[in-house]
């Protein structure tokens, strides 16, 4: 009997600090960097210098014999693994992909590309010793350009996908329809896009170290992974050949990810099949940041031709989108459902628009593979539409907001078909967003402002730019997503285990895992709330395919609520067992049981309860149990969400443009976000924070650029500008909460929206600033010497 | 990333770095390493020892005054800023200083191993040519003298023999307190300079009597901008004639850089806009 203690302090909404910060900013994190294994040699590959070339001959006797080296091996020696898997190809269409295998053979088709591989007892040793072996290339003629790719004449990649291209795919409304919507409509415009390549630059590069154990055959995969389960699967089922069970995935600390380690690549398999090769030895590979530049997938990469349609009143009539998605010299893991399913399904926004069409074709060619990068389509498609509506803003005269505000879908819309093919839209009140956004940036005053510095000729002009933002995340029920829907190749479920052992602690282990989002911390807080039992007491346990359940991973914004409602619901059936063992113990009937704070108490009878502790103790030492019941509080869940949610906000963006140079100065930045109800909002504020910076710095600073020749002109850091904290804005952070019934937590996801939304909020701006001097569309990213040249085209 | 194998010797004095280096043709001095260590490791560059001079105290210490200036090779961006004698005469260097890099690339990078490496878009290249530098070079013969006019002759070359250290910079008394500035469009990336132009002006009154303006980024390595100095000399200072000098910036820098960045055309228009700025700033 205890007596009913204090209300806790809630833990849900609490902005505490990460508990996993103080290990990885104090040295204590184990990143795969320092996983130091006996007897460990080092792996260094041998890549090719042209785009596109055949492969003469590989000599490695040089190289054999240098210090340390155990062994040098070409393609030849991995054609008993199969190709990497192309997990999500499009739905419904033919796709044409072709997956690199360990090592090329016979034909490279980018820079960088693996021809063989050195192992040695160190890693210098390692790169020497490649750098030994002398290949014999014919060069072939390379094409950088997706859409040049698919034109007459080109070179070709792959005979198995006649003129570059890996799908053709539409959805939307039928092209005959929106043609004549077009031609009805009071004003018309054309309009040409590019969303540049974007390199994804976690500051961890990627990695792998493989250990086979001779003696069961078993293999275990250390790897930078955001997808350990996910991992296991495809090696063991499409490259290896085994059964699951034979590989361990595990995946250290990781200093980020954003996409990039999403994905299959060859130095798994590669450090997999040489540990067995030498027997057992232990095989690292660790990619220095030239070859994370030049091998670990791109994003974006987008040419788009647009038709618009619009009302006299700034009403969208009609759109219609023509896209060009680059995927690079290969098909990636998942590269097919980026510009399909994850772009133009999201391409209508947050806008009614009643005659819309997009068409995407995909194309090779002779660059890094192209795949999901933070926002995965949905920033290609925000970018879309939320330059549409500036454009229809330019045409029609109707100020930027007021398009916005004539088309939105309405809150009593929801939940809302875009007739696209995407789910419905959860919930949402766009344009609160907007009322609030407009109104902290001082909107008319700044319009005034702009008008007279334009009047009076001004060198400094002043853009204002408006980005109201809808993504998709928590992906997704698996029979939409799934083979016979959107093409992904398996499920996208979430599980987890909740225990609360004998000592009244709680262990949860998820098949979520973080690579910066503080999963460690968000999870204990809802946790610590649902079972009364104190944050402190609560350990999340992630990460290792032999510990966690099964996990489709981290990416698209989808832990917390797909992850998290798994967890959720653990702790809702452990709850429901505790409450049944309490009622055992206190001598009542489970209905006359309530469960509040961590304590179960006989209704209306104050002194007689038991805290959850006491539950469970009582359920683990199994000495008096109702019958039938099974010992220990522990509960496992699969969860397959029932939809996707739709995270919304609207984000404004005041830059000033130095006319004589082209310079840019970021004067505020303000976000209104709604990501449903929030468990952590210094967490969600960060996740905002970083995916600004990421999407402002597409805007003014990222591209990576190819020569003709297939050469990464960006290749290194101090060519390829990511953002520098001098170099971005204060950021003003508001949010709107409106909850989704799609979970039972109402949460959406936070951790791509910022970046969504901020290159067009930037790429608004500027066009705005300037938008009165130049013709056309200033490409990103914003250089100075771009916008001088808009300027000054002579 | 991994550079190739090199030997690693750290002489205590100048002498016996100039011995290690007559020694072995294929050593290189490092002083910061913040040039030739990110070389190394794209293996662009792969000396066969490195002769570390970084804790020479010959090389170390600034003297400052009115008079000018002695300051060590081996001066870091960060002991150039905190010297307060040479920031009360030459307010331009500790101003650059500020704008090189980021904080770790400024306590390890130095003021010799800048000059000595004339990296086309490092920044106190332009200064030293603004403020009329010599630098000493001791070799296995002794010392000698180079006028910073006659030190650069090249991309990433100097007329420095392979085995002299440059051991001081001088500045003369006649820049102390000249009226000064440079203006920087850095790169977003490197932080180097796309365009940089440094000024320092003598004048009388309101009348310029001297000017020397160096220019870095743009030219294939830090070049002065005579035309644009000959254009103030003898001229009253005025908005006019400094946009006048400043059109002619780019006279005589020869063929300009271009990269992904920043065209060869947009380096010229930043250069004649830096200058007019940077003297406006100083002048006016
Ligand atoms: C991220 C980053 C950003 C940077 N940004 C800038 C910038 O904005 N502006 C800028 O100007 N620089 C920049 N730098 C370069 C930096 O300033 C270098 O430190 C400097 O250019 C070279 O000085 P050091 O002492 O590091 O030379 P080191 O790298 O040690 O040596 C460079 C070369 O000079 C030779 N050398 C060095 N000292 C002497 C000497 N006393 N006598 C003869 N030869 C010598 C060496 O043998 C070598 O060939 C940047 C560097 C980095 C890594």
């Amino acid at each position: 009997m205890v007596a009913a203690p204090e209300a806790p302090e809630r833990m849900v909404g609490k902005a505490l600090k990460r508990r996993e910060d103080p290990r990885l900013i104090t040295g204590g994190a184990q990143f795969l960097d320092d996983v130091k294994l006996p007897g460990m040699t080092h792996a260094a590959f041998v890549r090719s210098p042209h785009a596109h070339a055949r492969i003469a001959s590989i000599d490695a006797s040089a190289a054999s014999s240098m210090p340390g080296v155990l062994g040098v091996f070409a393609g030849d020696d991995f054609m008993d693994l199969n190709p990497l898997p192309a997990a999500w190809q499009a739905g419904g269409v033919t796709n044409h992909p072709v997956t690199p295998r360990v090592l090329a053979v016979g034909e490279v088709h980018q820079v960088g590309d693996p021809v063989a591989v050195v192992v040695a007892e160190d890693a210098y040793q390692a790169r020497d010793a490649a750098q030994a072996v002398i290949v014999t290339w014919d060069p072939l003629p390379a094409v950088v350009d997706a859409k040049k790719a698919t034109e007459a004449g080109a070179p070709q990649l792959h005979e198995e996908a006649p003129n570059n291209i890996v799908l053709e795919w539409s959805c939307g409304k039928e092209a005959d329809r929106v043609d004549a919507a077009l031609a009805a409509a009071d004003v018309r415009i054309s309009h040409h896009l590019i969303n540049q390549r974007l390199i994804p630059t976690p500051m961890e590069p990627r990695g792998s170290i493989a250990r086979f154990d001779p003696a069961t055959g078993d293999y275990t995969l250390w790897a930078t992974s955001q997808a350990p389960h996910v991992h296991r699967l495809l090696l063991a089922a499409f490259v290896f050949g085994i059964p699951e069970q034979k590989i361990r995935v595990i995946a250290p600390d990781m200093g980020g990810g954003f996409g990039a380690k999403i994905f299959v690549y060859y130095d798994m398999a590669a450090t997999m099949a040489l540990s067995k090769k030498l027997g057992g030895r232990p095989v690292k590979f660790w990619e220095d940041r030239s070859e994370n530049y030049m091998t670990t997938t791109h994003g974006r990469d987008h040419i788009t031709d647009l038709e618009i349609g619009a009302g006299k009143d700034g009403s969208i009539t009609a759109l219609k989108v023509k896209t060009w998605a680059n995927l690079g010299a290969y098909f990636s893991t998942i590269a097919a459902g980026i510009p399909t399913t994850l772009y133009g399904r999201m391409v209508a926004g947050c806008y009614k628009i009643p005659n819309i069409r997009v068409d995407v074709v995909a194309a090779y060619t002779n660059t890094a593979m192209v795949d999901a990068y933070r926002g995965a389509g949905r920033p290609e498609a925000a970018y879309v539409i939320e330059r549409v509506c500036d454009l229809v803003a330019q045409a029609t005269g109707v100020d930027p907001a007021e398009v916005r505000r004539r088309n939105f879908i309405q809150p009593e819309d929801f939940p809302y078909d875009t007739g696209v093919g995407m789910l419905p839209y959860d919930s949402g009140n766009y344009e609160l967003t907007l009322d609030k956004a407009l109104e902290q940036v001082g909107y008319t005053g700044l319009r005034q402002e702009q008008k007279r510095r334009r009047g009076a000729g001004e060198r400094k002009l002043l853009g204002i730019g408006l980005s109201s933002y809808v993504e998709v995340c928590g992906v997704a029920p698996s029979k939409w997503i799934g083979l016979p829907g959107e093409g992904w190749g398996a499920g996208l479920w979430e599980s987890a285990n909740v225990k609360v052992h004998l000592t009244g602690k709680v262990v949860v282990t998820t098949g979520s895992l973080p690579h910066g989002q503080g999963h460690e911390t968000s999870f204990a807080q809802l946790v610590s709330d649902r079972l009364g039992i104190p944050y402190d007491d609560i350990e999340i346990e992630h990460s290792d395919t032999q510990a966690a359940p099964f996990g489709f991973g981290s990416y698209g914004s989808r832990s917390l609520s797909v992850g998290g409602t798994a967890i959720y619901k653990s702790v809702d059936k452990v709850v429901t067992k505790a409450m049944k063992l309490a009622a055992h113990m206190l001598e009542a009937a489970e209905d006359d049981i309530t469960f509040e704070n961590g304590v179960f108490s006989v209704k209306g009878s104050s002194e007689s309860s038991k805290t959850i502790q006491e539950v469970a103790l009582a359920a683990h030492v199994g000495y008096d149990l109702p019958e039938g019941m099974e010992p220990f509080l522990d509960e496992t869940t699969y969860y397959d969400p029932p939809n996707c949610t739709f995270p919304f906000g609207t984000h404004v963006c005041v830059v000033e443009v130095d006319t004589e140079t082209g310079g840019i100065d970021m004067l505020r930045y303000l976000a209104v976000d709604d990501v449903g109800n929030v468990v952590n909002p210094l967490i969600v504020d960060g996740q905002i924070h970083g995916g600004i910076a990421q999407g402002l710095a597409q805007a003014m600073f990222e591209g990576a650029v190819y020569d003709d020749d297939g050469q990464l002109l960006t290749g290194t850091l101090s060519d390829y500008a990511i953002p520098k904290a001098s170099q971005l804005p204060w950021y003003e952070l508001d949010r709107t909460v409106t909850p989704t019934s799609v979970n039972p937590m109402g949460v959406k996801g936070a951790g791509e929206a910022g970046t969504i939304a901020s290159t067009p909020a930037v790429a608004n701006a500027v066009n705005d600033a300037v938008g009165h001097l130049i013709s056309g569309e200033i490409a990103m990213p914003f250089t100075p010497e771009r916008v001088w040249r808009a300027i000054n085209a002579h | 990333m991994y550079p190739e194998q090199f030997e690693y010797q750290r002489p205590s004095s100048v002498s016996e770095a100039i011995g290690l280096l007559t020694a072995n043709p294929d050593a290189k001095i490092i002083a910061g390493g913040h040039s030739l260590l990110p070389a190394m490791k794209m293996r662009l560059a792969a000396p066969a020892a490195l002769v570390d001079i970084a804790r020479i105290p010959e090389l170390k210490g600034i003297s400052a005054s009115g008079d000018g200036a002695t300051i060590g090779a081996g001066a870091t961006y960060r002991e150039l800023m905190d010297d307060a004698a040479l920031a009360a005469a030459y307010p331009v260097v500790a101003e650059t200083c500020d704008k090189v890099g980021d904080p770790a690339v400024r306590s390890r990078g130095t003021l010799g191993g800048s000059l000595a490496h004339v990296d086309p878009a490092a920044d106190l290249t332009a200064v030293m040519l603004a403020l009329g530098a010599s630098v000493t070079a001791t070799g296995p013969n002794g010392a000698r003298t180079i006028g910073i006019d006659d030190l650069f002759v090249g991309l990433l070359t100097t007329t420095l023999e392979p085995d002299e250290i440059i051991t001081s910079i001088s500045l003369p008394a006649s820049s102390a307190g000249t009226k000064q500035a440079y203006e920087k469009h850095s790169h977003p990336a490197s932080g180097y300079a796309v365009a940089g132009v440094a000024v320092a002006l003598q004048v009388d009154g309101t009348t310029c009597t001297s000017a020397r303006i160096g220019v870095t980024g743009a030219p294939e390595y830090a070049m002065r901008a005579t035309a644009a100095e000959d254009a103030l000399v003898g001229k009253e200072l005025t908005a006019e004639t400094i946009a006048a000098a400043a059109e002619k910036a780019t006279e005589g820098l020869g063929e300009l850089n271009g990269d992904v960045y920043a065209s060869a055309e947009y380096r010229a228009h930043l250069v004649k806009v830096l200058t007019r700025r940077a003297l406006t700033r100083a002048a006016l």
